[in-house]
């Protein structure tokens, strides 16, 4: 994506990938040759295969939190969509926040996966050009939360629990927001996702994008991909604010300590999930794999909570974070 | 989420005139401390300090602080131009206070509550753990006690110092309001100018009544931000009180000269008292520039409609 010439080095946060990307080259040049001429060159390609495993390996062990939020933003990233594709038995959409209009940036639906039932909820960005500005590339407006709002208290009835996964860049920015009650939207799910009486499972695959992520972000459960990232500004807007530089994101991103190591050092999410070698966009499959696993294994485990307790222990989750001293 | 944008602006001066931030009129600096901090030409509200605005609210002597030694701390070990440590004490040490937030309880008019006050002298009012934990701490008293909460935010968002722990005061926050709400405690939110950001997005806005002063800045994203991404200008008034008003987002606007009594004549209907016996109207300027409508409804009269039958 950003292979771009008029982008400057530092903003190609993806730098770091070229080399593997090249290798991977060398590897498919070396297997269309070897169909093509019927050489056997089955122990270079083994070869490259292994140094690209290694090399992978070592570039993601020793990412910047800069790349990672480059990583995060990935075009080759799986999106909400795609985890709803390769995860889910079935799935009915259900639209609208039944008073102003209907959010694409947000989905929400009946979800059925390996016979468990539950509500999905997720943050939507779009593949091609005309979707992603559909849906605002994933950033969402007041109508967007209350519609989560609107279905999640229909899970409540249904007494089915609540998957949300967050990839936003942030609440969307603009009049007709600000004049719907951006802010009060926000607030309110927060709110009132500590008051539903269902198990609540959030994971953060890609962009953990403030206000707007954690508009969905209440749960009994908090996971984060490996190569997510969850920050109450954005690199780049804190950039500008403490910088006074837009350029000195990678130094923010730095500094705000929102890789999904952070958050969990912190206490502030319950789990890293990790991504396949060299990040989720490599093998979407795998990844995607990975996250199923780990939605079923809580939901086993909030199910056989008895709900008052599970409320309890979200407030004393949430409750805990951010102590200060005593002077 | 930037309280700079607001925090840069120019300290008061020290002499003896004020040049008012909004039409631009000389003020003559005690009268305008007199008039708690509001232009006496065209009514702008500026930003009142903490103790200010508690000494306003609060019976006179009624005030008790709870949890004042509350710190933050750098708990990303924060460093942009000076590392956050340090920036706190140089906070501390300039306004004297701990944190942006002062709490306690008090009686408003003879009705005991729990206030919170934010303070915008420090950084920004921005909330961070400190802020959070106040009010989570204030929240909880106030439903063990039975009594309604009063919260004034003043504040350009959350703390980017503390990352997403700042982010995570929004839930904290949220999370102990709705405790109150169980306990069947009111709230009552005052936003003042500016009350943006993560602070907005939170607690300022799920209390069960929401106020502002007039003129207030309130909104999510502030209006750089959005005059940057949709590349437009923004409309006259936009996301100020009167704008928030006229969507339906807020109940009712206040005049910083009657918000003590509006908040007793509330607080006498939350917790079973005579709200005409709390409201004894303080007498309003002559020259005071409110909106009509609000000065009338705080004069105590209520404009005349004839009933109507149904069908």
């Amino acid at each position: 994506m950003s292979e771009s010439p008029a982008k400057s080095v530092m903003q190609d946060g993806l730098a770091f990938e070229r080399p593997l990307n090249e290798l991977q080259q060398k590897i498919d040049e070396l297997r269309k040759l070897k169909q093509d001429t019927h050489l056997d060159l089955d122990g270079e390609i083994e070869l490259l295969e292994d140094r690209k495993r290694r090399e992978t390996a070592d570039v993601y062990s020793k990412l910047s939190p800069w790349e990672r939020v480059n990583v995060a933003r990935h075009a080759d990233r799986p999106l909400t969509s795609d985890y709803m594709q390769l995860m889910l038995d079935d799935f009915v959409e259900l639209h609208g926040d039944r008073v102003f209009g209907e959010d694409r940036a947000i989905v929400t639906g009946l979800a059925s996966m390996d016979g468990v039932r539950f509500l999905l909820v997720g943050h939507r960005k779009g593949k091609t050009v005309k979707d992603r500005l559909a849906c605002n590339f994933g950033c969402a407006h007041p109508e967007g939360y209350r519609k989560a709002m609107q279905k999640m208290r229909l899970a409540e009835k249904m007494k089915l629990p609540i998957v949300t996964f967050i990839n936003t860049p942030g609440a969307y920015p603009g009049i007709g927001a600000e004049e719907r009650g951006q802010a009060a939207a926000i607030a309110q799910n927060i709110y009132d996702m500590f008051e539903l009486r269902v198990p609540i499972v959030c994971l953060v695959i890609g962009e953990g994008g403030s206000g707007g992520a954690l508009g969905i972000g209440v749960g009994d459960r908090v996971g984060m991909l490996e190569n997510s990232y969850y920050s109450v500004i954005s690199p780049e807007g804190c950039a500008a604010i403490l910088w006074k530089a837009g350029d000195k994101a990678p130094e923010a991103a730095e500094a705000l300590k929102l890789t999904s190591k952070d958050l969990r050092r912190l206490g502030l999410v319950d789990e890293v999930i990790e991504e396949p070698l060299g990040g989720a966009h490599r093998d979407p499959k795998g990844a995607i794999e990975r996250v199923k696993a780990q939605i079923l294994t809580w939901l086993r485990e909030l199910q056989a909570t008895p709900i008052e307790e599970l409320l309890a222990q979200r407030y004393r989750k949430f409750r805990s974070m951010g102590q200060p001293t005593s002077g | 989420m930037a309280w700079t944008r607001f925090g840069k602006k120019k300290d008061m001066p020290g002499g003896l005139w004020i040049k008012c931030e909004s039409c631009g009129a000389m003020l003559f600096r005690k009268e305008f401390e007199q008039r708690h901090r509001v232009c006496a030409t065209c009514g702008y509200h500026f930003t009142l300090p903490a103790r200010d605005r508690i000494a306003l609210t609060a019976d006179e002597g009624t005030f008790a602080e709870m949890w004042p030694e509350l710190c933050a701390y750098d708990v990303l070990e924060f460093n942009d131009r000076v590392p956050y440590g340090e920036k706190l004490v140089a906070t501390r040490k300039k306004t004297g206070e701990n944190d942006a937030m002062v709490t306690g309880t008090c009686t408003i008019k003879g009705i005991p509550c729990a206030l919170g006050v934010m303070n915008f002298t420090f950084l920004g009012g921005s909330m961070g753990m400190v802020v959070g934990e106040k009010i989570a701490l204030l929240c909880e008293h106030a439903a063990e006690k039975g009594l309604p909460v009063v919260l004034f935010a003043c504040s350009g968002g959350a703390r980017m110092h503390e990352g997403a722990v700042s982010l995570m005061q929004m839930a904290k926050t949220c999370g102990a309001l709705t405790r109150l709400h169980r306990a069947g405690v009111v709230s009552i939110s005052v936003m003042t100018h500016p009350t943006t950001g993560g602070v907005t997005a939170s607690f300022a806005s799920v209390c069960d009544l929401l106020l502002a002063e007039p003129g207030a800045l309130i909104g999510f994203a502030g209006p750089r931000v959005i005059a940057t991404t949709i590349k437009k200008e923004l409309p006259k008034g936009f996301q100020r009180s009167e704008f928030l008003l006229e969507k339906g987002q807020i109940d009712r606007i206040v005049a910083r000269a009657q918000m003590r009594d509006e908040l007793a004549r509330l607080l006498a209907y939350a917790t079973g008292r005579d709200p005409v016996a709390a409201f004894k109207p303080a007498p309003v300027p002559a020259d005071a520039a409110e909106p009509v409508a609000v000065a009338a409804e705080a004069a105590g009269k209520k404009p005349k409609k004839k009933a109507k039958k149904d069908g």
